[in-house]
């Protein structure tokens, strides 16, 4: 069973974000990280590779820079390879450029299954890997919550509005999965000194059979052309509970009428 | 040139338009176009009556996909509807988990990008600018398409609009044919499991309580649910909460959860990180306890408690139980 996981390398979340005030986007200089919502992905892929006694983990990312730092630690956690591409043209690409990427290097690894997550943490669009399956006339199934694999087909139990459904598909797929389905691991040392001998194959995008003019900004059909601050919301009165706080909230559900 | 169509994508649920279909729907009834609800699962016929009152003309009806995920069926349909040029202007879609499936497909089949996360859209001359609640909903950007290519579709956070019936049609269905997919529509749904709700839900309820990891262990989260029943609301959920596994994904608030806007959205033990604030940011009234002074959901709330939850809820329930 071979599993290509999609892992986005990004700013650390922790720092606060910036808009770059030329271009409207986002600041994404600085060291990246793995994604945390990949590292679901990481581990079910490695999970799914080693109940399937064989086949491997291999990572798909679209950075620029050559950036590999997020790779790493989800290769330190054992993934056996990455395919990096990375092109200054793909600066500014929207999710379909993004999704014409990946794909072209998806279909590279020549995977059973393909791993991505319901959305990122600083794109959030949750289109990347439906257009994705899309490209490769492939099934998806988005928001699993548990995969089991059966020889060739997945039984999916996938989130929904009023519970959960369970999805059977055919192989290969894309599957995106929700934070949380598994533990993801810790990297141990030896995997962290490993993972620096591991195979990262750099791609541009003419290597992928692209046109620049498919992806990057000139791809990308749409533009933030302003930010404007909203409305603040003003803080209002704050209490320090010595015993009696509930009473105040009490009265502000009565000022309100609720009570 | 104006707009002249807008299609809405319109889910139900217990044969019943879901509630972001029909804020979608009272936008785009507004911009005066003709309108038409793109539809699947059966229920078109049902629902038709209602659509009308929101000024659909025509629903077009994908119908019953045969246990398939609709995303890759319903897509084509749509596509092969715009091919044949019957296609709108303007494709609205609410952000759920079948609609941004819909949206991505559909956006690589025909070549076309999707503006995600809209959190507001105006008419500007013959197009629509999208707005985003950006950096926990300090900051706006307002985006639009470069492309002239139609149709431009949008995926919309729920409550972006409010929901009223409005230039009442007569409203006729038409079929959707779904074209021969082949593999890509090989998902198949196989058994449907209900989890059991009483009282409002959650993006509906006109109070919600939910609770974060401040409430120390998932039993504690019993609190948050007496609560929310004392005050006929619906109990929500921060994230890591769920992650922990302590109630379902469904309870959860925020960016890559529900958006709710109650009359009063009552925070325990949640920090306030912007993506739990983006969900409920614009609740009407917001209520927050939390041990540290210094939380950034105290930068939110109407009203703050510094306090402990396991000190502050059960004072308040039995309050309000003595009460009724
Ligand atoms: C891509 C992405 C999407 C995300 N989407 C969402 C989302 O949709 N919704 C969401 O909620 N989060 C989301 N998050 C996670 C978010 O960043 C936070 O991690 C999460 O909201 C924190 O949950 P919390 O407030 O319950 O926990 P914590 O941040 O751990 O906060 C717990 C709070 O409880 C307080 N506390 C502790 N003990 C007590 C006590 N006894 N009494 C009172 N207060 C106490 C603490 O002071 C603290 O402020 C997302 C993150 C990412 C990366
Ligand atoms: N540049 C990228 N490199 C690798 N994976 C990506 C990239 N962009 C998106 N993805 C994958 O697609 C998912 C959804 O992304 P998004 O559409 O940005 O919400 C992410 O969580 C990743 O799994």
């Amino acid at each position: 069973m071979n599993v290509v996981v999609c892992v986005k390398q990004i700013p650390d979340p922790a720092t606060p974000g910036e808009m770059d005030s030329q271009t409207n986007t986002l600041k994404r200089d600085g060291k990246l990280i793995m994604d945390d919502s990949d590292s679901y992905g990481v581990e079910m892929g490695l999970q799914l590779a080693e109940q399937a006694g064989g086949g491997e983990v291999t990572l798909v990312s679209m950075a620029q820079d050559g950036e590999t730092s997020g790779l790493r630690t989800a290769l330190a956690m054992g993934a056996a390879k990455a395919i990096l591409v990375s092109d200054p043209a793909l600066k500014g690409s929207d999710a379909l450029s993004t999704a014409k990427a990946l794909s072209k290097a998806i279909s590279r690894a020549n995977p059973d299954l393909i791993l991505m997550a319901t959305e990122s943490t600083d794109g959030y669009t949750g289109t990347t890997p439906v257009q994705v399956a899309e490209l490769l006339g492939l099934p998806s199934v988005t928001f699993a919550k548990k995969i089991t694999v059966d020889g060739s087909s997945i039984k999916v139990e996938r989130q929904t509005e009023a519970g959960y459904d369970e999805v059977t598909c055919p192989l290969p797929a894309v599957v995106t999965v929700t934070a949380g389905v598994v533990e993801p691991r810790y990297p141990n040392f030896k995997g962290i000194m490993d993972a620096k001998k591991k195979p990262v194959e750099e791609l541009t995008v003419s290597d992928l059979g692209l046109d620049v003019s498919e992806v990057g900004s000139s791809g990308s059909r749409q533009e933030v052309f302003e930010i404007v601050a909203a409305d603040a919301r003003q803080a209002g009165e704050k209490v320090v509970d010595e015993g009696e706080a509930h009473q105040k909230v009490i009265e502000f559900f009565e000022q309100l009428k609720l009570i | 040139m104006a707009l002249s169509k807008i299609w809405v994508l319109t889910e139900s649920q217990n044969s019943k338009p879901i509630s972001i279909s029909l804020e979608l729907l009272t936008f785009a009834s507004s911009l005066g176009a003709s309108l038409e609800a793109v539809t699947w699962g059966g229920t078109a016929s049902q629902i038709s009556e209602e659509l009308g009152s929101y000024g659909v003309s025509k629903v077009l009806d994908a119908g019953e996909l045969n246990g398939s995920l609709p995303g890759s069926p319903v897509a084509s349909a749509m596509k092969q509807a715009i091919d044949a040029g019957n296609g709108p202007d303007v494709i609205l879609i609410g952000t759920t988990y079948d609609g941004r499936d819909i949206a991505g497909r559909l956006s690589a089949k025909l070549d076309v990008p999707v503006i995600t996360n809209v959190t507001g859209l105006e008419i500007s001359g013959d197009s629509l600018v999208a707005s985003h609640s950006i950096f926990g909903g300090t900051q706006i950007a307002k985006s639009r398409f470069t492309s002239s290519k139609s149709p431009q579709i949008f995926l919309v956070r729920a409550k972006t609009f409010q929901a009223e019936p409005s230039n009442s049609t007569t409203c006729g269905v038409e079929s959707l044919p779904v074209p021969e997919i082949g593999n890509s529509g090989a998902a198949k749904i196989v058994a449907t499991h209900v989890e059991e709700l009483t009282g409002p839900k959650l993006d509906e309820a006109d109070v919600v309580v939910s609770g974060g990891r401040g409430l120390g262990e998932k039993d504690n989260y019993a609190l948050v649910e007496e609560l929310a029943k004392l005050l006929h609301g619906a109990p929500g959920a921060s994230r890591a909460i769920v992650d922990a596994g302590w109630v379902p994904y469904s309870y959860q608030v925020g960016q890559t959860g529900k958006t709710v806007k109650p009359t009063v959205y009552v925070a325990c033990g949640i920090s306030g990180a912007t993506q739990h604030l983006v969900g409920m940011k614009n609740a009407k009234n917001i209520i927050a306890i939390n041990k540290d002074a210094d939380a950034p959901i105290f930068s939110v709330a109407d009203l703050g408690i510094v306090g402990d939850v396991h000190k502050v809820l059960p004072k308040l329930i039995e309050a309000l139980k003595s009460r009724s």
